[in-house]
């Protein structure tokens, strides 16, 4: 069984985004960029399907720009077995990014298609639902468990009320949620293997992929800010302020 | 203009998330029309046609759009929403699975979460985890959007007299089954429609001494959340996450009880209108936002707070 383990470079989660002066764009400037933490968690969920015998081998794909190849790099170091960068300096949406993948998987054609649920900088939520409506398969979003069973994956899914199970034919597009699994870390000796491991670059140009935006950002901008509050002596305090103040309770 | 608004509904009723949707719809302006595809969901239908505003109300009732599986939904969105200028649902969990594949489907690139309606092409979202907003213009004929919840209040759910529709196009793709679902039960208000919502995190030290949240929520009328590192904990479960990639609150009123605050907790719950914390952690950022910050022992404070309420 083959896994196809999608990737993106993105601003790190514990950097603080701030609005350019000119509110173009964000600024990213000298900015700690990383492995999307989603797509890490698919990453691992591969890496143990592997090593529970059920996957043969992982390709693992990154759309962006050429430092992806760093973000690639990782995910053979977690144990991928060959990536592929198609390689875009746009800033690609969705949709393109979408359609990227699904030229990838009409070479490769994989079994399972594993990304994360979203990536942490446009928060869109949107990629694997469009790439599993272009391959035409199923799809799993928000995962938390897993688990092959024969020509089907039976995925148990985090949703609002709580959790959904859901059975699907192969081939099928699963996106993970948080608590899929927990990452482990890249070993020294992994890190330098994945160095040596195959790594292809292509380009949305040779995938024959249109690429053209359908959105333009006008701007941006800081959210309301929340005035400073102020720090209650004790729970009596609390009390009469919120009944007196806030008048919520 | 015209608007197509996906219902979100449990066959038998309408959910209230849909109200927000029809708010957003009419702050773009149009005809507005609900899709209901169930099986058997004649009541949510019913319900839909009562909600003010709303022009006709189309209703796709077939067993292949039981459970929202996105494979069968998806393409009859598709199909439906060819005749519209805008097709709108708000962003729970099921919108937020579907929608993007009837995109897809469409050739659209969807706008997820708007929170603002700028005009009729043009809306503000909040990326990087709330803290930017971006204002964004789309060139897609068919404008495919899912509506941040709190970022519009809820529609009247009744008043109006929409016309009912049946369709009879069926989508069956045969590729997903449901097999089963495991829904908590709960008394208390529903998390992201309460006036009140009190979460806990790690600070609670487990599960059990969630029972003191539990006790001053019925108190209060409240609902109960948690952070996402008390659901990784194990304490609660998922349904009950707060935040960036869980369920996005603002409640009149917010407290967070041994939550130190990280960024993606408070993109889920800073637009609420008042915010306590309780954290004896007197640096911990959760109090940058905090109206009234109570610096103590949360086992201290908390069997305080429910005795004088």
């Amino acid at each position: 069984m083959k896994i196809l383990v999608a990737v993106k470079r993105v601003v790190d989660y514990n950097v603080k985004v701030r609005p350019k002066s000119d509110g173009t764009d964000v600024d990213l400037a000298n900015v700690k960029m990383s492995i999307n933490p989603f797509c890490e968690i698919a990453v691992e969920e591969a890496v143990r399907l592997k090593e529970k015998g059920v996957a043969t081998e992982i390709v693992a794909v990154s759309v962006g720009p050429q430092q992806s190849q760093e973000q690639l790099r990782t995910a053979l170091a977690l144990g991928a077995d060959r990536a592929i960068l198609v390689n875009s300096d746009d800033s690609l949406e969705p949709l393109a990014i979408a359609k990227c993948l699904k030229a990838v998987c009409d070479a490769e054609s994989p079994d399972i298609v594993l990304m994360g649920k979203q990536a942490i900088d446009g928060d869109n939520n949107q990629t694997g639902q469009m790439l599993a409506a272009l391959l035409g398969c199923g799809q799993a979003t928000f995962a938390s468990e897993l688990s092959v069973d024969g020509d089907k994956i039976n995925v148990i899914r985090e949703v609002d009320g709580g959790l959904q199970t859901l059975a699907l034919n192969l081939p099928a597009v699963v996106t993970s949620d948080l608590r899929l699994n927990e990452p482990r870390y890249a070993s020294l000796p992994n890190i330098m293997k994945a160095k040596r491991k195959p790594l292809d670059t292509t380009t949305p140009a040779d995938l024959s992929v249109d690429i053209s935006p359908r959105t333009s950002l006008l701007g941006v901008e800081l959210p309301a800010q929340r005035q400073a509050g102020i720090k209650v002596d004790d729970v009596a305090m609390l009390v009469d302020k919120l009944k007196n103040e806030a008048k919520v309770i | 203009m015209s608007i197509l608004i996906i219902a979100e509904h449990d066959n038998s009723s309408l959910k209230p998330a849909t109200l927000n949707s029809v708010t957003a719809a009419q702050e773009i302006g149009g005809d507005i029309d609900i899709l209901v595809a169930g099986s058997d969901c004649q009541g949510a239908a019913d319900q839909a046609a009562l909600v003010a505003g709303v022009n006709r109300v189309l209703v796709a009732d077939d067993a292949a759009y039981d459970n929202s599986l996105a494979e069968n939904v998806a393409p009859l969105i598709a199909e439906v929403g060819q005749g519209y200028s805008h097709i709108l649902a708000t962003a729970t969990t099921t919108a937020k699975n579907i929608m993007p594949r009837a995109a897809a489907l469409l050739d659209v690139q969807a706008i997820s979460e708007i929170s603002a309606v700028v005009s009729g092409d043009t809306f503000k979202r909040p990326i990087y985890a709330g803290n930017v907003i971006a204002t964004v213009q789309s060139s897609d004929a068919i404008k495919l959007l899912t509506v941040r919840g709190t970022a519009f209040d809820a529609a009247s759910a009744e008043g109006g007299s929409a016309t009912i529709e049946a369709l009879s196009s069926s989508h069956s793709a045969g590729i997903s089954q449901f097999v089963a679902e495991e829904v908590a039960a709960s008394d208390r208000p529903e998390l992201t429609a309460a006036k009140i919502v009190i979460s806990g995190g790690r600070g609670m030290a487990n599960g059990d001494n969630f029972d003191m949240l539990y006790g001053l929520a019925d108190k209060l009328g409240a609902a109960v959340g948690a952070s996402r590192a008390a659901v990784d904990a194990g304490f609660v479960p998922n349904d009950m996450q707060v935040g960036q990639t869980g369920k996005i609150v603002a409640p009149d009123l917010y407290i967070a009880v041994g939550i130190s605050g990280a960024i993606q907790h408070l993109a889920g719950m800073k637009d609420s209108k008042v915010i306590v914390a309780i954290n004896k952690d007197e640096e911990a950022p959760i109090f940058s936002v905090a109206d009234y910050g109570l610096v103590a022992d949360l086992f201290a404070a908390l069997p305080e707070l429910d005795s004088s309420i």
